[in-house]
């Protein structure tokens, strides 16, 4: 049987992985994340768990020491924040170029500047082409089973990738919701024993790792990364009915709630898809057909599905929580226009929204419903990149 | 060597022999060429310890050359040299006559 937690999401982070257990964590603090660092340090000074709890100077040393671990077979974890996470860059791309299976909770704050410390996604919005796979976590429940699957979505075989499980920022991570969780000896059993598949420790078996790839390798080596993030879309899925015949709670790269017959639609992802669940059981009472379809992976990106999935629907609102600078809307946006490329008939429109923790309130998501109500007869709109939320 | 396709080489750029580097010869990359006088060797091998690319050849206890495929020519083995005048002298590849 499960038991019954009261946590918040740094909290339920901190709690899948004192039970996974890793073999190695290294952390530096940051807000938000910091909370969740420090009761992974209450777990390793209470022997809780036997990981090995690396104190190091800065991000990027986080991120070098996690990818010296995972590179010596060691099943290896941190997490960070925003300007953390930026100052990990260099090393962010490296782990998911040597194909180590690291997870990483991010929780999603805003980069600077002007320096701010609440919610946007400007962060991990910044890190989808690092080739890190994404998963985004509406509630402290998703952040707490994205934490427990991610393992195993990483360490598929051929996968062999990071997993970034975002969560928002104080939003998220610093407010307390009752969830589900599993028994540690359950989730010990599920994520399995780590059989990485080289190790610099293994002497029968010697072997370099990051040598010099220039202009007769580097190019195969790219694309075999391609290879493995399309791999990684079959390994989400799967890894999501095992987790559901395991805790009942189903997951897939997409979740889509009162879609079918929808015809007006938002997308979103994080947490702010739990707000627009609650707008949409309220316009349905008066009769709107509103519904959502949320990105739980954003790398890969699920735009087969996407299409498939919104061919009903008349309007599409994309929330994007990052801007996306010069570009034709936000990072999400993008890759949605993209996907519904060559389906006609469907007006798209986008919403920047929520940067640097500014409040979303379900009057913003009723409002942008209501745009879809004139989007869904007169079609994509000229001005359709919007800000909601914005004093203007 | 015949360069292999993408399905045909490990994952991430490990490589999965030890000592391979061997077979890599990165000599072309160097600039100076560190030219080694026999008359003045003393056999001391501090250039054989200090060689980071271990391109200093030797057998039963003497330096007998150098071995150019990787010498990358750093000039560490000269500086090193003890002897006065020193058995190692670095010269621009470009001077050098490889006649
Ligand atoms: S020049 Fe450098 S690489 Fe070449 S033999 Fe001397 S120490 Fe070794
Ligand atoms: S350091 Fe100079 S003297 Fe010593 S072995 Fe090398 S070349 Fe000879």
């Amino acid at each position: 049987m499960g038991r019954r937690l009261i946590l918040t999401g740094n909290d339920a982070a901190a709690e899948a992985m004192r039970q996974i257990d890793p073999d190695v964590v290294a952390a530096f603090p940051i807000t938000p994340q910091t909370e969740l660092m420090h009761k992974f340090a209450e777990h390793v000074a209470d022997g809780d768990v036997k990981a090995e709890f690396v104190l190091v100077e800065s991000e990027h040393s986080a991120m070098s020491a996690t990818v010296g671990a995972a590179a010596a077979g060691a099943r290896a974890m941190t997490a960070t924040s925003a300007n953390g996470l930026a100052l990990m860059w260099e090393i962010v791309y490296i782990a998911a170029s040597y194909r180590l299976p690291i997870v990483m909770p991010v929780v999603n704050r805003a980069l600077s500047g002007p320096i701010n410390i609440h919610c946007d996604h400007s962060d991990t919005m910044g890190c989808r082409d690092t080739g890190w796979i994404q998963l985004y976590s509406e509630n402290a429940q998703e952040v707490y089973d994205n934490v427990i699957q991610a393992v195993r979505i990483a360490e598929t075989p051929d996968v062999l990738l990071p997993v970034m499980v975002t969560f928002d920022g104080f939003i998220l991570s610093h407010t307390a919701e009752v969830l589900d969780g599993l028994e540690d000896n359950v989730v010990k059993k599920w994520v399995g024993e780590y059989k990485p598949k080289y190790s610099l420790l293994d002497t029968d078996q010697p072997m370099t790792f990051g040598p010099l790839d220039l202009q007769d390798y580097y190019f195969e080596h790219k694309r075999q990364q391609v290879e493995a993030m399309r791999n990684a879309r079959a390994a989400v899925k799967e890894v999501g009915k095992l987790f559901d015949e395991l805790s009942g709670r189903s997951y897939d790269m997409l979740e889509a709630y009162r879609l079918d017959d929808a015809e007006l639609v938002i997308m979103a992802l994080g947490s702010t898809a739990g707000t627009t669940k609650v707008v949409i059981d309220e316009l349905r009472a008066e009769g709107t057909a509103a519904g959502l379809l949320k990105i739980r992976c954003f790398r890969p990106f699920p735009e087969l599905e996407i299409a498939e999935s919104l061919k009903n629907a008349k309007a599409v609102a994309v929330l994007d929580r990052s801007v996306s600078f010069g570009a034709p809307g936000g990072p999400v946006h993008k890759e949605i226009r993209a996907a519904l490329f060559g389906s006609s008939g469907v007006g798209l429109v986008n919403y920047i929204y929520g940067l640097g923790g500014r409040d979303v309130s379900m009057d913003h998501i009723r409002s942008v419903f209501k745009d879809l109500e004139t989007i869904a007869v007169k079609g994509t709109p000229t001005d359709n990149i919007r800000f909601l939320g914005l004093r203007e | 060597m015949r360069e292999k396709a993408w399905t045909e080489i490990p994952i991430g750029g490990a490589i999965e022999e030890a000592g391979n580097a061997e077979t890599y010869e990165t000599g072309s990359w160097r600039t100076y060429r560190p030219i080694w006088n026999e008359e003045t060797c003393i056999h001391c091998l501090r250039c054989w310890v200090a060689c980071p690319d271990s391109s200093i050849l030797v057998a039963e206890a003497k330096m007998t050359g150098i071995d150019y495929e990787h010498c990358k020519g750093c000039g560490i083995c000269a500086f090193e040299c003890p002897v006065d005048p020193k058995s190692i002298e670095m010269k621009l590849e470009t001077d050098v006559d490889k006649s």
